[in-house]
């Protein structure tokens, strides 16, 4: 758990962190939005010390993370940023051992993580541990960053626009492989993005950032249909509305018993993919399956277009 | 050009450079032209290879000692405690530069006498600017989110200067040390005039008895020593930059 308690950043007598407060629940992703200059990053960088707070204070796990010194504290802490930032002078099984090197762990253990790593992040150990960084793709180098935060199996993942770079079929799948890899280990993720798709695709809860302060914090259904502000409606779109709610719900929640017609649809995908299928096959009603790929029911439009509308 | 050429071109150079530095007299019929009847060909104050020798060794001596002070001094003003000195030392970096090595010579003979010790000590001072100008700029211009990277992975300061930003730092910092032994080599020439035992004794000797082939002879195993010398360090530099992923 992280506690954040009246944090507040000033720079030249401006606040760019304004008394935030927000606790954020263990083994859940918090994403943290907001226009550019509204704190973000630097909210994030004090939670691992990067940044002292001028005032405030903020908890891991109930101990202030001033107890200790901030190297060691951030060793236990993950932490990968837009551009990666890898060694160049190492190679990508030194680049994830970074941090496990600086705990002193055995060298079987570190190798043992590295290939594990590697192995979740569909790199072949053989092939990509002993290459370096400039011999990547963009999109390679950005997993290796995300590895590498996670190799002494931290508590908490700090992410300052970790997928910004990637282009968006990359970026789709990495954002498949933190869900993934954080239902894995169990990590409490706190990430920051521009990319209000990516928000609603990872949020367990959305904090949104305007002029240092943290205007709303919350699941992502109450964003949309509760906004406390016209800038949370605006970041939103309201044009979007209807499908975000249908987006952060699964095809699983609107199933009633019954058949139906056509290529079927796994019950984990979202309401909004069960209403895009609908939609461009022109059917009223669609199959839906387990993950194992047994029928379980079926999903009707008119079922989805209620599930959009503002009340329930 | 084949890719070889310049390498065999370098080989031959070493070849004829040992040849001439261990055998002079064998090279005699090709500088005979230049001088007048009677006058020696070779130089015969001493043995040229001698003198090379401790040339390279004055050399040697002022720029290890110049590298270890430079980079020390760049490492010291990009730490916290040092950022005072910042900008002050970036700017005698730049008027140190417009300073030429000769008149740093000059200055030093009245300090501390003739001899090795003014050489040494001008060659010293000389060499300092570029390694540490080079220095500094490496430190100074490391990738942002390499260096917000070894911060967030929890390394101490020392283990990030050591690990991370010197390792880095590597290649630019051999070009400053390139730059200082060759300057060097050429300014230690002058140190004879302070009666310091280099290769600047031949063409001096040359010049005294208006001996073409004494200044030539000279000039070319000084400028085959800086050809060959800039090479390899040319060459270590591009090893250490493929080896830091930059190409
Ligand atoms: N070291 C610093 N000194 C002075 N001002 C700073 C410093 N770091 C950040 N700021 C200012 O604080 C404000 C917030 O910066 P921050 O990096 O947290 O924004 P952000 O929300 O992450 O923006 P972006 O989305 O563009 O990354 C900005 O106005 C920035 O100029
Ligand atoms: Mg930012």
């Amino acid at each position: 758990m992280i506690e954040i308690d009246a944090i507040t950043k000033t720079y030249d007598e401006i606040a760019v962190v304004d008394d935030v407060s927000m606790v954020i629940e263990p083994r859940t992703i918090t994403v943290v939005v907001g226009t550019s200059g509204s704190g973000k990053t630097t909210l994030l960088r004090m939670i691992n010390r990067l940044v002292e707070p001028t005032s405030g204070e903020i908890r891991l796990d109930g101990d202030d993370n001033r107890s200790m010194p901030a190297h060691e504290l951030r060793r236990r802490i993950g932490y990968a940023i837009q551009g990666h930032g890898l060694f160049p002078h190492r190679t990508v099984a030194q680049n994830i051992a970074t941090v496990p090197r600086l705990l002193g762990w055995e060298k079987p253990r570190m190798d043992a993580k590295v290939a594990e790593l590697l192995t979740l992040f569909q790199l072949e150990p053989e092939i990509f541990g002993p290459r370096y960084p400039h011999q990547l793709s963009g999109g390679q180098q950005q997993r290796v960053g995300v590895a590498r935060a996670l190799a002494a199996e931290p508590n908490v993942l700090l992410m300052d626009e970790p997928f910004g770079a990637l282009d968006p079929i990359i970026r789709a799948k990495a954002q498949d492989d933190l869900l993934a890899i954080q239902k894995h280990f169990g990590t409490t993720i706190v990430l920051v993005t521009h990319d209000m798709n990516e928000a609603f695709h990872l949020a367990n809860k959305i904090a949104v950032m305007d002029k240092g302060k943290v205007v709303q914090y919350g699941p992502p259904v109450e964003l949309v249909r509760a906004p406390t502000t016209d800038f949370v409606k605006t970041l939103i779109g309201d044009a979007e509305r209807p499908f975000r709610l249908l987006s952060v719900a699964n095809a699983a929640a609107a199933v009633e018993p019954g058949e139906a017609e056509g290529e079927p649809i796994q019950e984990d995908r979202s309401q909004q993919d069960a209403l895009a299928a609908l939609l461009w096959s022109g059917r009223d009603a669609l199959p839906v399956v387990s993950v194992g790929g047994k029928p379980i029911g079926r999903i009707k439009l008119s079922t989805l277009l209620k599930r959009a509308a503002r009340l329930q | 050009m084949r890719a070889w050429l310049p390498t065999a071109l370098r080989g031959l150079l070493l070849l004829a450079l040992l040849a001439f530095l261990v055998s002079p007299e064998s090279f005699e019929p090709l500088l005979k032209p230049l001088v007048q009847q009677d006058a020696p060909a070779i130089y015969n104050h001493g043995s040229l290879l001698s003198l090379t020798l401790q040339h390279l060794r004055t050399v040697f001596i002022a720029t290890a000692a110049a590298t270890i002070i430079a980079i020390g001094l760049a490492i010291l003003v990009t730490r916290p405690i040092g950022a005072e000195f910042l900008p002050l030392s970036r700017s005698l970096v730049n008027i140190g530069q417009t300073f030429p090595p000769v008149a740093v010579l000059a200055l030093a003979v009245p300090a501390v006498g003739f001899g090795e010790k003014p050489t040494l000590i001008a060659l010293f001072l000389y060499g300092l600017l570029p390694i540490f100008e080079n220095t500094l700029t490496a430190l100074t211009n490391l990738p942002r989110s390499v260096m917000e990277a070894a911060r967030g992975a929890g390394m101490t300061g020392f283990q990030r200067l050591f690990q991370v930003e010197l390792p880095l730092s590597l290649p630019v910092i051999v070009a400053g040390i390139r730059l200082s032994v060759v300057i060097n080599l050429s300014t230690a020439t002058i140190g004879s005039t302070v009666a310091a035992k280099t290769l600047g004794e031949v063409i001096i000797a040359g010049l005294q008895s208006n001996n073409l082939a004494f200044i030539l002879q000279g000039g070319l195993i000084v400028g085959a020593l800086a050809i060959l010398i800039y090479d390899s360090l040319s060459g270590v530099e591009k090893l250490l930059t493929r080896r830091v992923g930059r190409r």
